[in-house]
């Protein structure tokens, strides 16, 4: 894993300016997730993420589209797995569930602020973001517990 | 089609994941009218070790099309254009031909230097907006629209007189601004996928990203064939598909930022040869 020398401290305060009017039937909205040590210790809905769904989300060129970017041999029946960050095999030996979510979450707050990796759960965090994604963020908690279930099953 | 063997070993390279370097390529291997598809960046600052034109990272299916004029589908727009060349239209009752007589002799050049400063303007125009600058100004005729089959067949026809120039911008003096300007819009992120065109372009060319195998995001070819578009098109439509990609909302095409944009582009570029009517998937 890359060492991100992020401040958490500006993390956590970029986290408070998201703007608090995603409709989200989440438990922790993207405004108020928390930052500690990289990683994000409570779960977005407070509940377990479904790892079949989460499957789906990281296929899903509309929604995680992991696959943009991850080769994941575990979806080899999918085609054209992207290169441009880290295969996805054995990930669920490398991360804790904590550590994923603060990468789906926020890329960038782990990665630093060069990653091309979107952060999933921010809102408007680009300029000119276009009207219909406006106000929204990528994928919803539910989405992204699913997804950490999923990549959680990732194991050499 | 004449498919080269070496450009069969980018692609091969280009599948394992390599990133492509332009040494790999032999002489045969090259787009029609054009000697060479990459440039050594002007100074140690630039952000390119090689400066290398998207025809570099396409598949030997598509660098064939462009390999010979009678098999490249964008040849078609050339030859519209040079038919209008001629064409009387407006209140002046000129054709551009009546002032610029033979395009191959007064265009020569001309679009591999756009955008290009105009000192009545004081602003920099594109090879769009000089054409119908001539079209009101000078023959009394209504512009034509940027994606407009008569524009496209214009821009075509008069930047491939350029093919095989080298890209020439100016960057100094008064496009300085233009070209700072140019710069921002390029590393600024944008969209909800919150990306800048330097993280795709400068970051990760010759990666996949899905099915897509990424360039350096250069303009030496545009007007651009894309088999996707089953047309040619402008850079313009280019820099707006790649910014709603990332879910952001494009700059207005012929806008003041996709202008500077163009002006940056063309600087970052800068030593390319033109290859317009370029064919991309
Ligand atoms: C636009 C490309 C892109 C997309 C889309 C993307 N990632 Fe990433 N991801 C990266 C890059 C690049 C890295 C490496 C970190 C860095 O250098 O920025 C990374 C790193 C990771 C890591 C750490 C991997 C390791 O072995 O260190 C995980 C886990 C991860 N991504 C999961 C995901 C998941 C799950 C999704 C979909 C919800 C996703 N990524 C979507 C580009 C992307
Ligand atoms: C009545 C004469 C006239 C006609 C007709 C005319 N132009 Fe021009 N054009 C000019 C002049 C004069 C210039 C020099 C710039 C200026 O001061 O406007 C020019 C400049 C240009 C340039 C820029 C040349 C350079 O060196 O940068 C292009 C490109 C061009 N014209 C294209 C066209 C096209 C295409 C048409 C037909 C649609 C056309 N012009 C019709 C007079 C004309
Ligand atoms: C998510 C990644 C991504 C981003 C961000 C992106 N592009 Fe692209 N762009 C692509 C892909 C994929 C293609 C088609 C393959 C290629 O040439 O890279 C492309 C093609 C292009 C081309 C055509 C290159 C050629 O040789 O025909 C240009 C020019 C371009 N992009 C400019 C831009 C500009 C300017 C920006 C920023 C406003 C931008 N792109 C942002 C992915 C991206």
């Amino acid at each position: 894993m890359k060492q991100a020398n992020t401040p958490i401290a500006i993390c956590a305060g970029l986290a408070c300016l998201f703007a608090a009017t995603t409709a989200s039937a989440d438990a922790v909205t993207p405004d108020k997730v928390m930052f500690d040590d990289l990683e994000v210790k409570t779960s977005l809905t407070g509940a377990p993420g479904d790892a079949k769904a989460g499957k789906k989300w990281f296929a899903n060129r509309k929604l995680g589209n992991c696959l943009a970017c991850h080769v994941n041999k575990d979806l080899a029946n999918q085609p054209f797995h992207g290169e441009v960050g880290p295969p996805m095999d054995g990930a669920g030996d490398r991360y804790t569930q904590e550590q994923l979510r603060g990468i789906l979450v926020d890329s960038k707050a782990v990665f630093g602020p060069d990653t091309i990796m979107p952060g999933f759960y921010r809102v408007d965090p680009g300029a000119r973001t276009a009207k219909k994604f406006k106000g929204k963020t990528i994928l919803s908690g539910e989405q992204i517990e699913d997804i950490i279930a999923y990549v959680m099953t990732l194991k050499e | 089609m004449k498919v080269s063997i070496k450009a069969g070993l980018v692609a091969a390279i280009a599948f394992a994941g390599f990133a492509v370097t332009g040494s790999t390529l032999a002489d045969e291997g090259l787009p029609e009218g054009v000697t060479a598809v990459k440039a050594t960046p002007p100074s140690k600052d630039h952000p390119l070790d090689e400066i290398l034109s998207g025809w570099t990272f396409r598949t030997p299916e598509t660098q064939a099309l462009q390999q010979d004029d009678f098999e490249n589908p964008g040849y078609l727009w050339v030859e519209r254009g040079e038919a209008l060349w001629s064409e009387v239209d407006g209140s002046a009752g000129k054709a551009c031909a009546s002032c610029h007589n033979d395009a191959a002799d007064s265009m020569k050049g001309v679009g591999a230097e756009m955008p290009k400063w105009d000192a009545k303007l004081n602003r920099p125009l594109t090879m769009e907006q000089r054409i119908n600058n001539c079209r009101t100004e000078n023959m009394g005729a209504k512009e034509w629209k940027w994606e407009s089959t008569q524009m496209l067949s214009m821009t075509s026809y008069v930047r491939n007189q350029s093919r095989g120039m080298p890209v020439n911008v100016q960057a100094d003096g008064p496009m300085a601004s233009w070209v700072a300007k140019g710069k921002e819009v390029y590393y600024t992120r944008v969209g909800q996928l919150d990306m800048s065109c330097a993280n795709c372009h400068e970051a990760n060319y010759g990666k996949y990203i899905r099915a897509d195998f990424l360039s350096q995001g250069h303009s030496n070819g545009f007007p651009t064939y894309r088999l996707k578009w089953q047309k040619i098109g402008s850079l313009h439509r280019r820099f707006k598909g790649c910014m709603k990609n990332i879910r952001a909302t494009p700059y207005k095409v012929g806008g003041d930022e996709f202008v500077a944009l163009e002006v940056y582009l063309a600087q970052r570029g800068k030593g390319l040869q033109v290859e317009a009517p370029a064919v991309r998937n």
